[in-house]
């Protein structure tokens, strides 16, 4: 199965995110690298909007991932409560 | 009076339909033909624009909002490095040479695919692929702009960033990322989302922007981080725009495959010899380093690349051409390529270097079955001619490759001691090149790349005529200054001596 991935600097606003993808894709693998996070995931990998809030304490909107997003691979499917990331194989 | 009740909010999907979608227009007094021209003369056939994908919804309203945040992100650190010193804060002034290959190579080619993405945003019939290819334009031009601004603060204090205007155009080795862009730039709309999209977004600018950003912060370059990171975050919605496009023509009509097929072939192995230099900056010019350039190639050229081809096959797309040569080429490139820059090193803008005992250990720990056995004793060699007061200058004229337009400097892909020469005769003319994929790339297209303008010739031509210390001023360089080798350069003792004074009060 394919890997997919998503990047991430590493700052005070990744860390509850980092900790919602963890929460939400326990199969995932999360590489530290200087200054950013990678997060690998086997096929899949879904970031959901309620976890982070939960984790962040307020509301947020998934589109300010683009503001700490860093790289991603795999087919983007995106709504108000989920992005998700995939391969078709 | 009415009641005020709260007004729903518009659901993701549904904003933008009315921020894109909706935008488009049947014309009616023009034909679509007439306004659209450049998009049926590649042979690529759609049928239905409106099964255009949009996986990331980025709206124009969101997308001032998240650009804007940003913004201030990286602007709040490039200030911080300008009041506290940041120059001086790297880990050692060799690192500066990647930055100033950065800015001559890298940061003009985003200007120019800011300009091709506002074209392919006029081109384009689809209303989600115009809005897309318009958030891209600003993009790029955002990334130039940043790139540029970012190092600036370098300019004040270290020579060989001046003139990475007239070294894009100019210098030999620049040659290489425009000659890449003007390819993509004069192709039509479809090929030039497959250069741009896949091959430089998709495949390139992870490399560029990641481990070696990443290592940028080891270095202690907070300001090139920033700039990166910034970037290469949009680059997450290019990559997606390129994937989306990809899968767009080949879902629209069977048709499309061969044509989308050899543009993957080609736009990866042009991609690929891009990376050459890329590779360099990582295994030689970062005193402290993250990954090599074989390992950073593994996880986002091998890995990802790998799964996007897997990906792919359910529409008949095989992996591309070049991509077992790639392979054989990984523990081969960066040393070739940082041997070239060594020896015409009078010929750049940056310094260059013979690894010290400490690098070498550790290329050959990276490269265990290549490094010792080809490389380290050709670094002794150098190392010693230049402790005997005769260090190596090649002062002949490098062959240049006709399609990537690098000096042929390259080995078989089965046999590192043999350079790969590969010769064409057209027309009458013969023309070189460094590799089979750059070889096929001219047999496919040999009217466009006989018209590529290539440096070495231009030397003898006019206004230069032969005279090196005139192509010097042409290209904006100043020798003994801007180029030569790092030890006893005045970026190294500027550098050591601020160092001093910073840590003392004498």
């Amino acid at each position: 199965m394919s890997t997919v991935f998503i990047a991430l600097q590493a700052n005070e606003d990744t860390r509850p995110i980092i900790d919602a993808i963890v929460i939400d894709n326990p199969d995932c693998t999360v590489n530290r690298q200087p200054a950013m996070v990678k997060i690998d995931a086997p096929g899949s990998l879904t970031v959901r909007r309620d976890t982070i809030e939960e984790q962040l304490g307020r509301a947020y909107d998934l589109q300010e991932l683009n503001v700490n997003l860093i790289t991603l691979s795999g087919n983007v499917e995106e709504d108000e409560d989920t992005l998700t990331l995939r391969w078709n194989s | 009076m009415d009641m005020k009740t709260a007004k729903k909010k518009l659901g993701l999907k549904e904003k933008y339909r009315l921020l894109t979608r909706d935008l488009g227009w049947e014309p009616t007094y023009q034909n679509k033909d007439e306004i659209y021209p450049y998009t049926k003369y590649e042979g690529i056939k759609i049928h239905d624009w409106d099964k255009w994908e949009d996986p990331f919804r980025l709206t124009m309203d969101s997308y001032w909002k998240y650009q804007a945040e940003k913004e201030r992100k990286f602007y709040a650190i490039i200030d911080a490095h300008a009041q506290n010193n940041g120059h001086l804060h790297i880990t050692d002034a060799r690192y500066l040479s990647a930055l100033k290959i950065f800015l001559q190579a890298i940061s003009p080619g985003e200007y120019a695919a800011g300009k091709g993405f506002a074209r392919m945003g006029r081109e384009f019939p689809g209303v989600g692929t115009q809005v897309a290819c318009q958030m891209q334009a600003i993009d790029e031009i955002r990334h130039a702009q940043t790139q540029i601004h970012a190092l600036s603060n370098y300019n004040k204090f270290y020579n060989g960033f001046h003139g990475f205007a007239d070294a894009r155009d100019r210098m030999w080795y620049c040659s290489l990322p425009r000659s890449f862009f003007d390819d993509a730039m004069s192709a039509g709309p479809f090929e030039f989302m497959i250069a741009i999209g896949f091959s430089f977004e998709y495949v390139l600018t992870n490399l560029l922007f990641v481990p070696f950003m990443s290592g940028a912060a080891y270095n202690g370059d907070m300001a090139t981080v920033t700039f990166g990171f910034s970037a290469q975050s949009d680059e997450a919605r290019h990559m997606t725009l390129g994937l989306e496009c990809i899968k767009f023509m080949l879902e629209q009509d069977p048709a499309n495959l061969p044509i989308v097929q050899n543009w993957i072939d080609k736009w990866f192995w042009r991609g690929f010899r891009l990376l050459g230099v890329v590779g360099t900056m990582m295994d030689y010019m970062l005193p402290k380093r993250v990954m090599s350039w074989r390992e950073a190639f593994e996880i986002y050229g091998i890995e990802n690349g790998g799964a996007l081809f897997k990906d792919l096959a359910r529409y008949g797309i095989r992996p591309p051409k070049g991509w077992d040569d790639a392979g054989k080429a990984l523990d081969h490139m960066s040393h070739q390529f940082m041997l070239a820059l060594y020896q015409y090193n009078f010929g750049t803008t940056f310094h260059s270097w013979i690894p010290s005992e400490d690098d070498m250990a550790w290329l050959s720990k990276k490269y265990p079955t290549t490094f010792d056995k080809y490389y380290r004793p050709r670094w002794e060699h150098l190392k010693k001619l230049k402790e005997a007061g005769t260090p190596f200058h090649n002062m002949g004229l490098a062959k240049l490759c006709q399609t990537c337009q690098i000096p042929t400097v390259f080995t078989e892909p089965d046999d590192p001691t043999r350079l790969t020469q590969r010769e064409v005769d057209y027309q009458g003319e013969k023309y070189h090149f460094c590799s089979e994929g750059c070889q096929h790339i001219f047999e496919n297209e040999p009217e466009k790349y006989v018209e590529a303008w290539l440096p070495m010739p231009q030397l003898f031509q006019e206004p230069i005529n032969g005279d090196l210390a005139a192509w010097m001023e042409w290209v904006s360089l100043v020798p003994g200054k801007d180029n030569g080798d790092f030890d006893g350069s005045e970026d190294q003792k500027n550098f050591d001596a601020w160092r001093d004074l910073a840590k003392s009060n004498q």
